[in-house]
Parts: C-alpha cells; sequence; structure tokens
C-alpha cells in the first residue's frame, strides 16, 4: 500500500497521508472505520493544522496499530522533506501556549536551510513523535531544542551530499538557501530538496545514548548564522484559534462516543458504602453507573445527560471519623507545631551562629503561603477510544508519553497498542487534571467498549486538581555595623508530603480512589532561594510536614509552574527587602551590594548577569534611588515600587512592580510592570515578551487573588467567587520587558538558549510585598493580599 | 423531547432535542460549533460566550427553548472569508497563549465594540470584566481592543527594550 520501505508504521501513516491520496483512501477502506469531527482547514505555511494538530489527515483511524515507538535515532523520525518542497518537522514535545511550536519550527528550519513558513510540526503523538517526554521545567528550548537542531543539521548535511553528487561537484561548492542548493560558480544550476529526497527516507542513523544526546555528523550553525533564530514569525497556531476553526482535544467526537462525569466525595475521605443505581437508571440516555471502590461515574449518551446523571445519582457517602486537614485558616499553626515527616541535611557556609552572635543588628522574619492550584479555566477532559482492542486517547495532557505508559500498566495492556494523541488544551502549567481524565476515560472505555469523553466540572477541577504545596518559612539576617548582611538563615516548611507525580498508575486520582497505594508516599519536596549574593554566612535548611489525609485528598501536592519558585522567592526577597529597610538602605543598591561584594561566578556567569538584569530593569523602570518606605502621602491613595530578583537555572529575572494602595479599601493595584530578562540566545523575541507578560501577571494573580480554602471536611474553593482569579480590572497600565543578554561576551557563536516559562513567575509576589511596603510601611508576610486582609494590615498599623 | 428552531450565523436549524438543554452542549455537539467551550457552567468565566442579537450571552447558563434572536459563533463572526477586525486584531497583537478562553475574550470584546465602539481604557476594563484568562493575556487582550479602536499606531504595548550589557 505504500512506497516506503522499512519504515515505522506510524510514520510510513503520516507520510502516506500527507502525500499520496490513493494510499490514503486504501488506508481508509482497510481500516473500516473514519474519524468524523476533523475538518480544520486552516492553512500555516503548506500543511494545515488540520494535518498537523488533529485533522483527519493526521490522526489515522484505530485500526492503523500497532503504535511501536518510532526510533530517535532515526532521521527520518525528525525530518520529512515533500515533493513541494516543504518540510515536517516531528518533536516530542507539546506546547502549551507560549509559541515554543513556532520556535521549534524556527530553529530546525535554520538548520535545514528551508524557509521557515514552508515548514510544519507534528508535536506530542506519541505513535509518530519521538518520546522526548512532552513538557515541562522550562526546558524545551534548553534541553529539547539542541536534538531537534542536531537531526536538522544532519538532514542538511545529507541533502547536501546528495546534491553533491548529482551536481558532480564537492560540497564546499554548493550553496542552499530555501530548500534550493545552488552551484556557487554557477547559480543557474540549481535543484531542490524535493528533487534530491522527496517522500523518500532519509535512512540515516543518529548516534547518542537517549534522546537528549541524539546526534548525527553535523554541527549545528554557530550563533552567527542563524537566520530565522532571532526573528519573531506569528505563531501559526493563532489564526486557527482565533477563527474557531481549530479543533482541540476538547473537541473530539467520534461515532459511538458516549459521556461521562464523575461523582466525587463530598467529604475528603468519604468511601462509599453504597451507590443506588435506580436513582439515574430511568433518566434519558442512561447507559451505566461504574464504581471500583470510592471512584464512582457515570455513562450517558449525551453530555447533558452525563452532567444530570451525575448530580442525581445517589450514594450513600461515609464521612472519616477523623478530619483530613485543619481550615485553611489553621493551616499555618498546624503546619508549624507538626513534626517533620523528613529534614534536609542543613547546608551550612562559614559559621552562622557566630556570624549573628556577633552582628550588630539581626533581623528576623516569619512568611506564610497558602496552597494554590492550577484551576485550569477548562476543566480535565480526554477521550479514549477503545477499539480493536486498543487504546487511543485524545488528551491535553502535556506529557502525552507519561500518560501513555501510565494507561497502559494501568489497564495491564502492552505499551505498543495504545497510544495518546496530543492536542491543544487548556493551561498546562506543570500539571493540570489533563492526566487523571485521560486514565478516567481509558478506564471507562475500557470498561464499556465505546469511545468513552470525560469532562470534568468547575467545582471538581478548582477543588481537586492538584495544589502547590503551602509553605511557612522563618528567616534571620545579622547585620554589621556597616548594615553588611554577615549571616544569613533560611528554614523553610512545605506541606507537600506524597506529592503526586506525572501519570503515576498508582497515583493519579482514579488509582487512589480505587485503593491503590504505591510502597511508600513520595517524601516531596521544599525548595530553597536562588540567588548569587555573596553572604560569608549561611544556614538553609528545609522540612517537609504532611496534613492527616494524604491519599484520596483534594489537597493533593503537585507541580504547579516553576514549582515552589514563587513561595520561596517571596519569603527570600521580601526578606532582602526588609534588611534594606532596617539598614535604610535602597532595595536596588542592598542586592546590588550583595551581588558585587564578591568576583567569583560560575560557568553560566550568573552574578554578572544578575547584576546586568537588575540593572536593567531599574533603568527601565526609572528607579529613584531611596529607601523603602516612601514618605508617606496625603489621600487614599498611597504609592509605592518594589523589586525582587532570582534566577531559575540559567534564566536571570528581576521584577519591579509600582502599586496604588487604597488606604480605605485595602485594595491593591499594580499599576506598573517591569521585567528584565536574560535566557542567553533568544529564539522569538515576541513570543517570548508575552511570555513575559503573561507569566508575571499569572503570578500577580498568585499575589492577589488565589488561595485554596478548606474547612475540616472539604475544598471550599470550588468556582470563580470562591476561588478568585485575576481580571482585566487588575491589568497593570504599563508592562515594560527589558530583553538582557548579560553574557560577557555577548555575541559568542555559541551563546546557548536557556528556559523562558517559569523564571518570570519566581520574584513577582515580592515584588508586590516590597511595593506595598514601600507605599505604606506595613510589611505583609502573606499572600494573596486581599482587599480585607490589606486593610487590615494597614488599620493595625493605623496607616 | 420537541423540536427547537435556532438561527445561528445566518442558518436555521431545527432540532429534536430536550428543550431544557443549555445552548452550549446544543452548539457542540448538535450543530459542530465548538468555538464556544465549556469553562464553568455557572456564567462565571465568559468562555462559553456567544452573542445573541448581539448581546454577549453565557451559552452555558442558558436555556435552548427560552433562546429568541438570532445567534452568532466564534465561527460566524468572519464574513465573506474575512475576518473581523477584532480577529484580526487578536493575530496581529499575538494575544493568545494556550487560547482556551479566548472565544470568551473575543465574543465580549465584540460586543463591548459594536456598543461602544471608542470604548475608553477603564471602559475596556470593565466592559471585560467578566472574562476570565488564567493564562492571564488580559494586557495584550486590552492591547488588541485598542488596536481595533486606535488602529497599530495607538497601541500603547510596544514600550519594550533590549539591551546588551
Amino acid at each position: 500500500m505504500t512506497i516506503f520501505t522499512n519504515v515505522p508504521k506510524a510514520i510510513e501513516e503520516v507520510m502516506v497521508n500527507q502525500t499520496a491520496s490513493t494510499s490514503r483512501r486504501d488506508f481508509l477502506k482497510n481500516s473500516g472505520a473514519l474519524v468524523v469531527s476533523f475538518g480544520a482547514t486552516a492553512v500555516t505555511g503548506t500543511a494545515s493544522l488540520a494535518d498537523v494538530e488533529g485533522g483527519v489527515e493526521a490522526i489515522s483511524p484505530q485500526a492503523a496499530g500497532p503504535y511501536p515507538d518510532p526510533d530517535f535515532r532515526q532521521l527520518d523520525t525528525w525530518v520529512a522533506i515533500h515533493a513541494d518542497n516543504t518540510a515536517t518537522f516531528y518533536v516530542g514535545k507539546t506546547d502549551l501556549g507560549q509559541g515554543t511550536g513556532t520556535a521549534f519550527r524556527q530553529m530546525m528550519a535554520d538548520e535545514l536551510d528551508i524557509a521557515y513558513d514552508k515548514t510544519s510540526l507534528v508535536m506530542g503523538r506519541t505513535d509518530v513523535t519521538p518520546d522526548q517526554g512532552g513538557s515541562g521545567g522550562s526546558d524545551a528550548i534548553q534541553r529539547d531544542g539542541w536534538p531537534m537542531r542536531r537531526a536538522a543539521a544532519e538532514a542538511r548535511r545529507v541533502l547536501l551530499e546528495l546534491a553533491s553528487e548529482q551536481l558532480g561537484v564537492p560540497v564546499e561548492k554548493l550553496d542552499v538557501h530555501d530548500g534550493v542548493v545552488t552551484l556557487k560558480s554557477d547559480p543557474s544550476k540549481t535543484i531542490t530538496y524535493a528533487d534530491l529526497i522527496s517522500e523518500r527516507r532519509f535512512n540515516v542513523m543518529l548516534t547518542g545514548r537517549d534522546v537528549n544526546t541524539v546526534s548525527g555528523v553535523a554541527d549545528v550553525k554557530p550563533v552567527g548564522d542563524l537566520r530565522i533564530v532571532g526573528q519573531s514569525p506569528q505563531r501559526y497556531d493563532i489564526p486557527p484559534k482565533v477563527d474557531g476553526s481549530l479543533r482541540w482535544a476538547v473537541d473530539v467526537t467520534l461515532p459511538e462516543m458516549v459521556h461521562a462525569r464523575n461523582v466525587r466525595p463530598p467529604f475528603a475521605g468519604a468511601t462509599v458504602r453504597n451507590v443506588d443505581e435506580s436513582s439515574v437508571a430511568n433518566l434519558p440516555g442512561f447507559i451505566r453507573v461504574i464504581r471500583r471502590g470510592n471512584y464512582v461515574a457515570v455513562i450517558c449518551e449525551r453530555e447533558e445527560q452525563a452532567v444530570n446523571a451525575a448530580r442525581q445519582l445517589q450514594v450513600d457517602w461515609k464521612k472519616p471519623t477523623t478530619a483530613p486537614f485543619p481550615t485553611s485558616d489553621g493551616l499555618f499553626p498546624y503546619m508549624r507545631k507538626a513534626t517533620p515527616t523528613s529534614k534536609s541535611e542543613p547546608s551550612v557556609l562559614g559559621n552562622p551562629d557566630a556570624a549573628l552572635a556577633d552582628a550588630a543588628q539581626v533581623v528576623e522574619a516569619e512568611y506564610d503561603f497558602p496552597f494554590q492550584g492550577h484551576t485550569a479555566l477548562g476543566p480535565a477532559h480526554a477521550l479514549a477510544d477503545p477499539s480493536d482492542g486498543q487504546m487511543t486517547i485524545y488528551s491535553n495532557d502535556m506529557k502525552s508519553y507519561g500518560m501513555r505508559n501510565g494507561i497502559a500498566k494501568f489497564l495491564g495492556m502492552p505499551r505498543d497498542r495504545v497510544r495518546v494523541v496530543w492536542m491543544e488544551g487548556p493551561q498546562a502549567y506543570g500539571r493540570t487534571a489533563a492526566d487523571d481524565a485521560g486514565f478516567e476515560a481509558a478506564f471507562l472505555a475500557n470498561e464499556i467498549g465505546r469511545p468513552v469523553r470525560m469532562q470534568w466540572m468547575r467545582d471538581e477541577e478548582t477543588a481537586w486538581d492538584t495544589k502547590g504545596p503551602a509553605f511557612t518559612f522563618k528567616m534571620r539576617g545579622g547585620l554589621d555595623t556597616q548594615g553588611t548582611l554577615v549571616a544569613l538563615e533560611y528554614d523553610a516548611q512545605s506541606a507537600d508530603y506524597n506529592h503526586v507525580g506525572y501519570n503515576d498508575p498508582d497515583t493519579v486520582l482514579i488509582s487512589q480512589l480505587m485503593g491503590t497505594r504505591p510502597a511508600t508516599p513520595s517524601r516531596g519536596g521544599a525548595a530553597t532561594p536562588s540567588e548569587m549574593y555573596a553572604i560569608p554566612n549561611r544556614r538553609t535548611s528545609t522540612q517537609i510536614v504532611r496534613l492527616p489525609l494524604i491519599w484520596e485528598t483534594p489537597l493533593r501536592t503537585g507541580n504547579l509552574r516553576d514549582p515552589n519558585g514563587p513561595q520561596v522567592t517571596f519569603a527570600s526577597e521580601s526578606f532582602i527587602d526588609e534588611l534594606a529597610a532596617a539598614t535604610n538602605t535602597d532595595p536596588v543598591e542592598f542586592r546590588l551590594n550583595l551581588l558585587t561584594g564578591s568576583a567569583e561566578d560560575d560557568s553560566g556567569f550568573r552574578r554578572a548577569r544578575s547584576i546586568a538584569v537588575i540593572r536593567a530593569a531599574a533603568d527601565s523602570y526609572g528607579w529613584d534611588t531611596r529607601p523603602s518606605p516612601t514618605p508617606s502621602g496625603a489621600g487614599a491613595i498611597l504609592t509605592g515600587r518594589g523589586i525582587a530578583y532570582t534566577y531559575r537555572s540559567q534564566t536571570i529575572v528581576a521584577e519591579i512592580a509600582e502599586v496604588e494602595v487604597n488606604r480605605e479599601t485595602g485594595h491593591v493595584w499594580v499599576k506598573r510592570l517591569v521585567c528584565a530578562h536574560d535566557c542567553g540566545l533568544i529564539i522569538n523575541p515576541e513570543g517570548l515578551r508575552r511570555t513575559i507578560e503573561c507569566g508575571m501577571l499569572h503570578s500577580l494573580s498568585r499575589a492577589l487573588h488565589e488561595e485554596v480554602q478548606f474547612n475540616t471536611e472539604k475544598v471550599t474553593s470550588v468556582d470563580w467567587v470562591t476561588h478568585p482569579s485575576l481580571r482585566h480590572t487588575d491589568t497593570p497600565d504599563e508592562i515594560n520587558v527589558v530583553l538582557v543578554n548579560g553574557d560577557p561576551n555577548p555575541n559568542r557563536s555559541d551563546l546557548p538558549p536557556y528556559g523562558a516559562g517559569e523564571a518570570i513567575c519566581k520574584p513577582l509576589i515580592a515584588a508586590v510585598a516590597n511595593a506595598i511596603y514601600d507605599a505604606t510601611g506595613v510589611r505583609l508576610r502573606r499572600p494573596p493580599f486581599r482587599d480585607e486582609r490589606v486593610l487590615a494590615a494597614l488599620m493595625a498599623t493605623r496607616v | 423531547m420537541s423540536n427547537v428552531t435556532l438561527h445561528v450565523n445566518g442558518a436555521t436549524h431545527t432540532l429534536d432535542i430536550d428543550p431544557s438543554t443549555r445552548l452550549l452542549y446544543i452548539l457542540r455537539n448538535d450543530l459542530g460549533l465548538q468555538g464556544p467551550r465549556f469553562g464553568c457552567g455557572l456564567g462565571q468565566c465568559g468562555a462559553c460566550t456567544v452573542l445573541i442579537d448581539g448581546i454577549a450571552t453565557r451559552s452555558c447558563v442558558t436555556t435552548t427553548s427560552r433562546v429568541v434572536g438570532k445567534i452568532t459563533t466564534l465561527e460566524g463572526l468572519a464574513k465573506n472569508g474575512e475576518l473581523d477586525p477584532v480577529q484580526q486584531a487578536w493575530i496581529d497583537e499575538q494575544v493568545p497563549q494556550c487560547g482556551f478562553c479566548q472565544n470568551g475574550q473575543i465574543m465580549t470584546a465584540k460586543a463591548l465594540l459594536d456598543r461602544n465602539p471608542s470604548p475608553t481604557d477603564d471602559e475596556i476594563r470593565e466592559g471585560m470584566a467578566l472574562a476570565l484568562c488564567r493564562c492571564m493575556t488580559y494586557y495584550r487582550v486590552q492591547a488588541a481592543i485598542k488596536r481595533v479602536v486606535h488602529g497599530a499606531q495607538a497601541n500603547k504595548t510596544a514600550i519594550v527594550e533590549e539591551v546588551a550589557k
């Protein structure tokens, strides 16, 4: 049925589908099934998004399995050249909305020497793209861009060798531009990539022990030779998102598909005594109630029927005899009294005890940080198709490869009978509940033998998604008579015991509710500050505490964008501000003094780049050097500015917030934000700017609004009223982004790109707290800075 | 079940449905119009917004049989193959991150601008206040609306610097 030989079957399908209409028809005829609901035809470059993100042309029907792993050591797994002299790239990543897909195309097009708009991209489909793990850790460009670039560079090398054979001249005598190879001595002699290879395999093996180290013979280009990297082509996914033509994971429909909704325990830790199926059996469209342990779901023909039936199902729940957790108001006293489940070995530099004992001034402060949720705008969802003894899950899970492995294990199916087709979805900053819904859909589909579409409800998503852990912090700083910080103690405690991972078949929510338990709960983590301050004496320690209920709890902790970063940096950079105020020093000057106090640097020049970034932020803002707080103004509105700085991996960021605090209402409006950002080589400046703006505002929402609230029975944050989020009315008047290249040799040919999706989230909350202090003289040591809490703090100090 | 007639994006559909069904499910599952999305089912976030006779309406809390008037969904904004100026501004300004909420942002902005073609900055903030975005694209959404009102030149968001230290 195909012109290809020895091609991984999944790749073959895509190649066939995209190029050979007769084969395509045979293929569909043979399969006996046709996916009906795709049809987006938004054209981006030469391949439509329908092709690359869920069109019928790309998603082959179920009978086409099994689905072996695409071989990352085969060049053909990464790059295909088509008859119209366009290229398709295949990468094992997912774009969560920061435009990484566009950036991948830029990097690979640059290495291949083909025009950006002659390329298309397939991401995150476990049967078609090499397993790069999906997304996470802001490593899309920093780590996973490298094998993509090397593969594209190798494809270019092979194509040039083919051209050399065809034209009968050495490679050195050839030029290549936009996929057309030219004889240097006679530019009229040309041959296109398509002429050289179109629709045939490269058949070139790459080397490397794993997907991260995979490489061909060719070198990637020096930075100075990159032409598409550094430009800002518009994101290819935006037009179909704006005109309504893109089909998302939430939009997929299949013949015979049914709808499912979960019925969650009304009290945390509740157990099912009895399910009365007769309470819904007569409802229209009712198909089945499925119960395993404390997992309960209802399946109906139509979506609204499932919603209705799940609401009406009578379940007799037994309340637990002990409270699953303290109230959200009682959380921090509870955490402080709790016996840690684990403690880190303190990291000690110098002699902090002696230095604190000898200090001219000792400053102490405690900070608290509540549980915060992902609360994705669209609740978790997935569609699972169990036909032909296989399982295809259409999901927006950012780690589609992990979902495939986890579901195969969960269902006891061979891996090659399971595939996950990643499609666009809502906000996946670390871990939404996408994997939970995928496991649930697959389980239910397996049970009833029909495609099942699962979608959570709003209260379920807000209450039951994974949470960023609550923290308490204790900090002490010792200052000498010159006001120099000579000792710093940091002790953090996080409620992160039993932190759940990604797609683990024994810890996803359905698995917990069914009663599965891993041998040992995960230890959890509590991070330490990231800064390059020269402080001669330090003690840094962390500990983990647990809440009473650790399984089947809505307060299950997981990764939330920049895990632990906003919490830790809120405390550490608020405290630096307190120290600056204690010495009557300008906050920018105080930080710069700490950074210039040593000439030592690390291999990534983080100290030098930190200084450059702080200076750039202060310059852009027009920072007036003076200590905080500002002299109190008249009237209801007090204004102030605050700075905070940190790094994440090798990305350095400093942010300045300017606030207006209404002393009569306690309302805080962040009027202006400045961010200076150094992530090394920039792939797409306009895309980066938007990522920075939105990432800062994400943390602003966490600073001003977000807190998971609960009583001793359940989470009470269940919608956008009980769990407020940033709104248009909170938006700053002005956001300034300064893209800094603070490398000592900014034009070096090997300047690496670093991640950019998360560093921005870290310092913002501290910057806002520091600005509020500057405006009012009142130090807020616990977010969110909601009106009533700010007003109470102002009243307490009679501001 | 009973027959309900809906006028959507210039077409008329008569459907045999449970008339109490929320409009969102009918649009998405029966008419295949998936621009509007389920976000909360409570009318709080705006992801499901459609226009009914030009009024931004939360289809997730709208009973289908009570709909009187002409419905426009995201798919119906473009006319004769040309995007609505609001949609074009969204592309020019590169507004979305994940984009899941953008139906609500665009449809709310469209209704706002049809009602008030030259809103002030405060009127934009207030007019858009009920359209939530969890990627926090608000700043660019507002920039895109200003782009529709004033053209690209008046756009305040272009304040960007690049420095090499």
